[in-house]
């Protein structure tokens, strides 16, 4: 490697130094604070080295990396996520954790951003394949980590077996379409025609479908969705936000590129596929949150109609594919970290309180928790003055563009659907206060640790404060995604 | 840029109020009761300065700035003299909202007040705004505080009409953002300008089924506001759930936004499948009056009555407008106003009979006269203005439309559309009769209106005759936009070979002439009456 292909991966390289560096730390001192601390640190200096050496043109390291200003967007937003999952992930530990060992679960969290950080990059199938793994593997132990608790191990496992299933899926697809093609870099895929012949038709339609298989579970869209409210209710809320944001953030990422840079568009019947994964996801996905009674199973179903929201960009391609879909990611990202946020501060103990009951009056008894949690939700839902909107609005304007009725009529009787899952939740926190609630912590201060959960209300507050200031007034932020190459 | 003061006026009285309400909640009340004081005197200040009549074309203010240039989306504010009115309607209300809510609330005053300031300035918002993505937004913004006023604030069933009144607004609310993409994709292709500019939209060149179709999710979004019949279901339970203020927004403003969206947005930007349209809309206006007539005499409900009554109503407002003549027009704006006033009395009348003896079912009132004479002479008043006495304002909007939609091509449906003046009077006689005249079925001892209902009644009262006297001074300010409207129809219209409607330029010019006329007959007759009245007494 050249120095010029370190200093273009410095905020990756910070990473993976810090990560390091915390085992280090651990192995010296075990305190749960201090590993805290430098969590943040190494998360901020990553953020800092990633605005001092934003690229102004792209730069590519042989066949396996890009390093451009879209994948430094997308490495930015992890970065943030990340650092707002650790602050509520501090939390979630400190007060719900019985046992000791709570430092790892930090190094885990930064190796999946770093795995995370590291796919948005990717444009071959070999560091597309170690990211995702490095991110995966990660992830089964966070989403155990809670060993106690039966759910989370549960979670844990069937994310085991599952991710490893739809991993194989989609290391044989790749090794189909290698055989066919004879190349493993995405930009040497587009040149491939898209009328071969005999055998390596086959092989690359069968490859091709394979890796659809796999992209498919990652994002959760149906029907691969199976994993999903069974993970999110195993894990402990922030992770569910991690994996909600970050890992299906960086998936897209590396979607629009796969498909910008193999042309996939030239393949009809691939945009077929993923356009009836992307309608059975918004019906569904909707149709099962209306079932749930409990919230987190409820974000996890609506998760996956978002990501067919999302999907409804990416398909319709044109200029504006890159944009809207970045920009709603941004948008969905901010909202559900918002939303797993409240709920791992309003939980009083491991059991969090995720069932729909548990919120019966927050509206009088926390406004302010309740006023956030509401802006999220609406966000979600994609109501006016709140950035879910915005994001909405850009997502049926790329489709509406490209003509892609069939999408947009979807996403409209989905988004209808949703509306009312979404209210139900509010309409339950507006309604009179029982008296005992076993779940919610009520009296923050009775329990003394009141600074960290002021840092989590902090988070929550400016998580708020974006949600309204870019439902009201989008342009700066559009302006630095319209401004991606 | 008044009009955005008056704007960020509103939003920020709401957000003072809540805040105020963590230290008493008085407090709340006074802020919410001066900011709407000072809108309704900004309005009128606008309104008195306005010399009418010269502003020919363009508009009396606007305002423009950027939002989000790289989509072409301005912040976009414009009045005219229909807006104006609309504007002067709103402030009233909201004056009257906050002094009727002035007891009726009791609890979290300071969020009431927060969601009612919001909703006002979402309705002010979709009466301004000349920028589509802009209209959509604050037609957007009005579902979620009423929803919250409705579920919070609202009667027993509060929480289903709720969800109805919300679902039923967004999903057809979104098909209009699906019309208004299309039509900024459209006119995207065609000149290469992609703007949500709604002057820039007109007379966009539109292939005639795709207009029909984007034209539709409009219209559909409309006719749900204005609870027009298939799509009206929402309306009785919203109507009956909500508290007073919130019905009175409800029946006063936020049906009238499904009219004005008509007439500024529906009509002028699809001038030709509107003419499509017309049979079919007219159709449906005239079932909304007769069958919303019917429903109204069959209800045992006060404000389900009422509610029902504004259905009928909304039905005339169909009517005029796709009847495409400048008198029928004139009519609706009438009636749009007058409706506000008259039902939102009615609601008002009914939500303090409710706080008195908790129940809204008509078998248990009767002979209400002599423990509350001021309410039930208030009750007749409004009665009669809504079963449409000459005198009052209804009358005046109805017979304007009725005789309007004559000169147009559906004669027959708009003498069908008549015979409500027959089924009004049913209705209207029944509450009279249910509430105030009868036996006593229950024996109540509950105080009549005191000086702050009084007030409130009074104005309104004050508002409906004075429009039932002196129309002019409403149809004076809207004539221009409302001529502006019709001959933009037209023209689309006369451009064409093909036959659609039978109005032709004649009709159109003679009924123009002939409201002239009319207004001046009006006014003569006024006067005459009134000589007569003094005379007598």
């Amino acid at each position: 490697m050249s120095e010029q292909d370190i200093t273009s991966l410095l905020p990756v390289v910070i990473l993976c130094g810090g990560i390091l560096l915390t085992l280090l730390l651990i192995a010296m001192r075990r305190r749960h604070v201090l590993t805290f601390a430098l969590t943040l640190v190494i998360l901020l200096a990553s953020l800092i080295a990633v605005f001092m050496s934003w690229p102004e043109t792209s730069y590519a390291i042989s066949d396996l990396f890009i390093i451009d200003a879209f994948g430094y967007y997308y490495l930015a937003l992890i970065l943030l996520t990340t650092f707002v999952v650790a602050i509520f992930s501090y939390i979630s530990l400190r007060d719900f954790y019985p046992e000791k060992r709570k430092e790892e679960f930090y190094l885990l969290l930064m190796l999946a951003s770093l795995g995370a950080g590291m796919l948005v990059f990717s444009t071959h199938f070999i560091t597309l394949f170690v990211s995702l793994e490095i991110l995966s593997i990660s992830l089964y132990t966070l989403i155990a980590y809670y060993r106690e608790r039966e759910k989370a191990i549960e979670g844990g496992l069937k994310y085991l077996i599952l991710a490893a299933l739809a991993a194989a899926f989609l290391l044989l697809g790749m090794a189909l379409v290698y055989a066919a093609s004879g190349t493993m870099s995405f930009s040497a895929l587009s040149t491939i025609s898209s009328d071969l012949t005999g055998t390596s038709q086959v092989m690359l339609i069968a490859g091709i479908a394979l890796m659809i298989v796999g992209i498919g579970f990652e994002l959760a869209a149906v029907p691969f969705h199976m994993w999903t409210p069974d993970i999110y209710e195993g894990a402990s809320s922030p992770i569910s936000a991690f994996i909600a944001s970050v890992a299906k953030g960086a998936i897209v990422a590396i979607l629009l590129r796969f498909f910008i840079l193999a042309d996939l568009y030239r393949f009809e019947n691939i945009v077929w596929v993923f356009a009836i994964l992307s309608v059975l996801s918004m019906v569904v996905g909707n149709l099962l949150a209306l079932l749930q009674d409990n919230v987190k199973r409820m974000l996890a179903y609506s998760s996956i109609a978002h990501f067919g929201y999302l999907l409804v960009a990416i398909i319709a391609g044109g200029e504006m594919a890159v944009p809207a879909a970045t920009f709603y990611l941004t948008i969905y990202v901010i909202s559900i970290l918002a939303a797993f946020g409240l709920i791992t501060l309003v939980s009083k103990s491991e059991e969090e309180a995720i069932d729909i009951e548990d919120y019966q009056g927050l509206f009088w008894r926390k406004p302010f928790l309740a006023l956030a949690f509401t802006v999220s939700l609406l966000s979600l839902a994609g109501i006016p003055l709140t950035a879910g909107f915005t994001g909405k609005f850009f997502v049926l304007t790329a489709g509406v563009g490209q003509s892609q009725w069939l999408l947009v009529i979807a996403l409209v009787i989905g988004s209808v659907i949703g509306l009312y899952y979404y209210l139900r939740v509010i309409v339950v926190m507006m309604r009179q206060e029982k008296d005992v609630v076993p779940t919610i912590r009520l009296d923050p201060k009775g329990e003394s640790k009141v600074s960290s959960l002021l840092a989590g209300s902090l988070a929550l507050m400016l998580l708020t404060v974006f949600m309204i200031w870019l439902g009201a007034y989008p342009s700066w932020l559009l302006d630095i995604i319209n401004g991606l190459p | 840029m008044i009009l955005v003061w008056i704007l960020i006026l509103l939003i920020g009285t709401g957000l003072l109020a809540w805040l105020a309400s963590r230290w008493s909640t008085f407090l709340p009340k006074l802020i919410s009761l001066v900011g709407t004081l000072v809108y309704f005197g900004i309005t009128l200040w606008l309104w008195l300065g306005h010399d009418s009549g010269i502003d020919s074309e363009g508009w009396i203010i606007s305002y423009t700035g950027n939002w989000m240039p790289s989509f072409g989306i301005q912040f976009k504010l414009g009045m005219d003299g229909l807006s104006l009115l609309m504007l002067l309607l709103t402030s009233f209300l909201s004056v009257i909202c906050v002094l009727v809510s002035w007891k009726e609330i009791k609890t979290r005053v300071g969020f009431f007040h927060f969601n009612l300031l919001l909703e006002l300035a979402g309705i002010t918002g979709v009466f301004l705004a000349l920028d589509l993505f802009l209209f959509y937004f604050s037609w957007e913004l009005m579902l979620v505080p009423m929803y919250f006023l409705i579920s919070i604030w609202g009667h027993e069933d509060r929480i289903y009409a709720g969800k109805k009144f919300f679902l039923f607004t967004q999903a057809s609310g979104l098909l209009m953002l699906l019309g208004i993409l299309g039509l900024y994709f459209i006119h995207g292709q065609n000149t290469d300008v992609y703007t949500f500019d709604y002057e820039q939209l007109l007379g966009t060149v539109i292939p005639k089924g795709t207009a029909f179709i984007l034209m539709l999710g409009f219209v559909v979004a409309f006719a749900v506001k204005l609870s027009t019949v298939p799509l009206h279901s929402w309306l009785p339970d919203a109507h009956t759930q909500a508290p007073t203020a919130g019905s009175v927004i409800l029946a006063g403003l936020l049906l009238k936004t499904g009219a004005y969206g008509l007439i500024r947005f529906a009509l002028p930007l699809f001038p030709e499948a509107s003419h499509q349209l017309a049979p079919l809309a007219v159709l449906l206006g005239v079932i909304s009056i007769l069958y919303g007539a019917k429903l109204a005499f069959a209800q045992t409900d006060f404000k389900r009555l009422v509610a029902y009554i504004s259905v009928s109503h909304m039905g005339f407002i169909l009517l005029g407008i796709y009847s495409f003549n400048e008198m029928a027009m004139q009519g609706v704006v009438m009636q749009m106003i007058v409706h506000a006033v008259s039902t939102g009395a009615l609601f008002i009348i009914a939500g303090s009979l409710y706080d008195r003896i908790h129940t809204r079912d008509l078998a248990q009132m009767g002979g209400l006269w002599r423990q509350v004479p001021r309410m039930g002479t208030m009750g007749l008043v409004f009665v009669m203005a809504s079963m449409g006495l000459p005198g009052l304002g209804n009358f005046i909007a109805e017979i304007l439309i009725l005789i309007g939609s004559y000169q147009g091509p559906f004669k027959v449906l708009t003498i069908i559309a008549t015979m409500v003046l027959i089924t009004a009077t049913a209705y209207a006689l029944r509450i009279i009769q249910k509430v105030f005249y009868e036996e006593e079925r229950k024996v109540w001892v509950i105080p009549d209106f005191g000086v702050r209902e009084m007030i409130v009644m009074l104005s309104l009262t004050g508002v409906i005759l004075w429009l039932g006297w002196y129309p002019s001074s409403v149809l004076r300010m809207s004539e221009v936009p409302v001529q502006k409207m019709i001959q933009e129809v037209r023209m689309s219209k006369s451009g064409e070979k093909e036959e659609l409607g039978s109005i032709d330029k004649n009709t159109v010019y003679n009924g123009g002439d002939f409201l002239n006329e009319k207004s001046m007959d009006v006014k003569k007759e006024n006067q005459a009456q009134k000589i007569k009245s003094i005379k007598t007494e």
